[in-house]
């Protein structure tokens, strides 16, 4: 029973990645009718904009040590960050301690101008345009970008560590009854979850409950309507790009502490993400995140011993087997709108 | 006086056999012309240098290319000589390769072994390369090294651990001077036995391909050998990003010691899921929890940051030795490029000079020549302490170090310190070891 509830806390972690991926791509597909192959290099970039602040605030002036040598035996260069002179050395180290809570401040309106100046500077001119030519050029632009980063970042990848507080691991278990021990889970990927939660809620209570989300809704639902009723649709759908981009990118964020960020990160969960919309429903904003969660509990599952042991090789085919399953019986998704994808 | 007319006909007759006899010596000796497949003629020899450049790996690529170009440098007499200054053999004088300058050319393996494969045919064929060196790979190690054996030029291995590189796969045209996965079980096992005790259960997660099931066999072998039990031993897909889902049933396995049979990226993500989940602060079976990375480099250990912290692992060099060769290897590079090299620019670099100083005894570049005069040889100098390249397999046999994340770092390169030196004698193993048989390394190949 632990070991299950462990896989399900897994998948709920894996889904909470995919969930927050997926939502902003079926939000583009949903609003703007774009398939962006370039959603996943926005995660990415989401993830080295941490990295960014985490090297800022590591911004140092070195001083010479003569009682130490470096690795040539040369005098010690000592560098201290400018953010511990300037607030101190408790007040500076829990800065940088909590650089990566800071850049989800940092990344959202660095993601919003990115967004912002993808869709208005490359995008829009592939709204007329074939799915496949939308999907080769926002392909391209994600190679682009994961070399730009990989240009000034390098290959390897860069830890960005959650602060101290929020490291290590929480005995869960203890709380509902379990054995000690039984069901450990590390404390920041339940932040992760329930940060993803917050923000897909956000979303949700956005498009519901604001005037500027009824419009986008309207807009989904029959964009020349709304157009002929004196809308400015096409300025709302830009800025539901750039919402869009930063959800991909605050995800990225977050995700850092889980596994160190790396230039293909966003390749990595592109395709996975793709796989859950079209599982969940192009343009279907409950069915991306129903189909985030089901698709990631089910990896978490084919991946135990017992699992790949039954069936070899289940973890890697899983999530594409359901994909066929799906489109074979339900072509529109899980809760895709009938008749997309159907003709 | 003669009448004869000078026809068309005859003129085109007459210079065709003209045509034909001029040509006749070098239609017959055209493909004897040269001995072997691009003998230099000219007064430079060109070698070729085919790394990662592109890829996950691109960063220890771009380290291996800094130290091969610093070898080139210093065959050319350029720079402060560096480890020609240590090297035993003293048959390198500082004037390039049997008196020809040394240039070179660059391929991007992009760590695929059919773009490996590519890059090393081009450089041979288009480039004249006569010699490929590096690679951060066991996957292209084995296609590249089979590739420069029908090619008939010499292959000197970079980075690649898997046992078959010089088993199953071996080649008489291919050299390895890095350590392998089996060196790595031999020299850990006593220092896990001295750290762990020997009454331990290992779980094992594994890179699903050819270097990760070559490593966890040797692992599984020399710790079941000190009378650990293996708990499981799992294979996790290559592509992985997040090891949680493998590293949570680690938990309640009943095992006591976790052992990460990746590398690279796979390597710095499965240590940090397994720091998160608690590993190193458990107690199982009424032990500390311990984890092992048997395959460390510098690269890996920056990526991983804190995490490991006290995790031991063995490499096959390490910028922090002191012998002579070591220190003088890390003056040139440190001096030039402003931080130490890698264990995989240490191999590459050597891989250099060895060729080169191959050549040089051998008074050719025939790669027949060349893997005459590298069989057998001993050496020191180079970093390693003394050496032997084995003729049998073409590994080389030296001290193997095992290392652990170093506890409190004073800077950004001492990551990793030493534990200890295992010699040599302790990872050496017969030429028909189970885990290298299967291969055989044939004949050399001078092609042309």
């Amino acid at each position: 029973m632990d070991a299950f509830l462990l896989q399900i806390l897994n998948g709920l972690d894996k889904g909470s990645a995919y969930a927050l991926i997926a939502l902003g791509l079926t939000l583009i597909f949903g609003t703007l009718g774009v398939v962006n192959f370039a959603h996943g290099a926005l995660f990415m970039i989401g993830a080295f904009c941490a990295v960014t602040l985490q090297r800022i605030l590591n911004l140092s002036y070195e001083t010479v040590d003569e009682t130490q040598t470096d690795f040539l035996g040369n005098p010690l260069k000592v560098k201290t960050p400018y953010v511990e002179s300037w607030f101190g050395p408790e007040a500076g180290a829990a800065i940088i301690d909590w650089s990566v809570p800071l850049a989800v401040l940092f990344a959202i309106p660095i993601m919003l101008a990115v967004g912002y100046v993808m869709e208005r500077g490359l995008i829009k001119h592939f709204y007329k345009r074939p799915h496949a030519d939308q999907i080769l050029v926002t392909f391209g632009l994600a190679i682009v970008l994961q070399e730009v980063i990989k240009y000034f970042f390098g290959a390897n990848p860069i830890q960005t560590p959650p602060p101290e507080a929020l490291r290590g691991s929480l005995d869960i278990g203890v709380m509902f009854g379990f054995d000690p021990n039984a069901i450990i889970y590390p404390i920041w990927r339940l932040v992760y979850f329930a940060f993803s939660a917050v923000i897909i809620g956000g979303i949700f209570a956005f498009l519901q409950f604001t005037t500027f989300g009824m419009v986008v809704r309207a807009g989904m639902a029959d964009r020349e309507t709304v157009g002929l009723l004196g809308i400015n649709i096409d300025r709302r759908f830009t800025i539901m790009f750039g919402i869009a981009a930063a959800v991909a990118g605050l995800a990225g964020v977050m995700y850092g502490p889980l596994n160190p960020p790396n230039y293909h990160m966003g390749m990595d969960f592109l395709v996975l993400s793709f796989v859950v919309v079209v599982v969940g429903g192009m343009g279907s904003l409950p069915g991306a995140v129903l189909a985030g969660f089901l698709l990631g509990i089910l990896e978490s599952f084919a991946s135990t011993t017992w699992a790949t042991t039954t069936i070899p090789g289940i973890n890697q085919i899983i999530i594409y087997l359901v994909a066929i399953i799906v489109l074979l019986t339900r072509p529109r998704g899980l809760m895709g709108r009938k008749g997309v994808m159907e003709e | 006086m003669s009448n004869k007319s000078v026809t068309r006909r005859g003129v085109l007759k007459t210079g065709a056999v003209a045509g034909a006899g001029v040509a006749l010596p070098t239609i017959f000796t055209a493909s004897s012309a040269a001995a072997y497949t691009n003998e230099p003629t000219g007064g430079s020899v060109t070698l070729g240098f085919n790394v990662p450049q592109t890829g996950p790996y691109a960063d220890e690529g771009n380290d291996e290319l800094l130290a091969q170009q610093l070898a080139v440098e210093h065959l050319n007499g350029e720079g402060d000589g560096g480890c020609l200054n240590t090297f035993t053999s003293k048959a390198l004088q500082g004037n390039g390769i049997l008196g020809k300058k040394v240039e070179f050319v660059t391929g991007d393996t992009q760590t695929k072994s059919d773009a490996a494969r590519a890059s090393a045919k081009s450089m041979i064929e288009k480039d004249g390369a006569i010699m490929i060196n590096g690679g951060s790979s066991s996957g292209v190690a084995v296609a590249v090294q089979g590739l420069c054996q029908e090619a008939g030029v010499i292959f000197m291995a970079g980075l690649t651990h898997a046992n078959d590189t010089t088993g199953k796969d071996k080649k008489a045209n291919g050299f390895r001077h890095f350590f392998n996965a089996y060196m790595s079980g031999a020299a850990l096992a006593p220092v896990l036995a001295n750290a762990y005790g020997k009454e331990r259960r290992a779980y094992h997660l594994t890179a699903d391909y050819n270097w990760g099931w070559t490593q966890e066999e040797s692992i599984v072998a020399s710790t079941e050998a000190l009378g650990w039990e293996t708990v499981n031993t799992v294979k996790t897909p290559l592509a992985s990003t997040d090891f949680s889902s493998y590293i949570a049933p680690v938990l309640n396995s009943g095992a006591d010691v976790l052992v990460l049979n990746h590398y690279g990226g796979n390597m710095v993500n499965s240590l940090t899921n397994a720091i998160q989940f608690g590993l190193l602060d458990k107690q199982a079976n009424g032990k500390d929890f311990a984890i092992v990375v048997p395959l460390y480099s510098e690269l890996m250990a920056a990526g991983a940051g804190e995490n490991i912290k006290g995790v031991l692992g063995s490499m096959n060099w390490n910028w922090q030795l002191q012998d002579e060769g070591s220190k003088a290897f890390v003056k040139s590079f440190g001096e030039k490029y402003g931080k130490p090299p890698s264990n995989s620019a240490q191999t590459c670099y050597a891989q250099v000079l060895l060729y080169a100083d191959a050549c040089e005894r051998a008074g050719t570049f025939n790669p027949c020549g060349v893997v005459e005069a590298l069989e057998g040889f001993e050496f020191d100098g180079l970093g390693n302490g003394p050496t032997l390249y084995r003729a049998d397999d073409h590994q080389c046999f030296k001290d193997v170090l095992v290392v652990k994340g170093n506890e409190s770092p004073t800077n950004a390169y001492d990551t990793l310190e030493i534990v200890e030196v295992t010699p040599v004698e302790q990872v050496t193993y017969a030429p028909d070891h189970p885990m290298f048989s299967g291969g055989d390394l044939g004949q050399c190949n001078p092609g042309a």
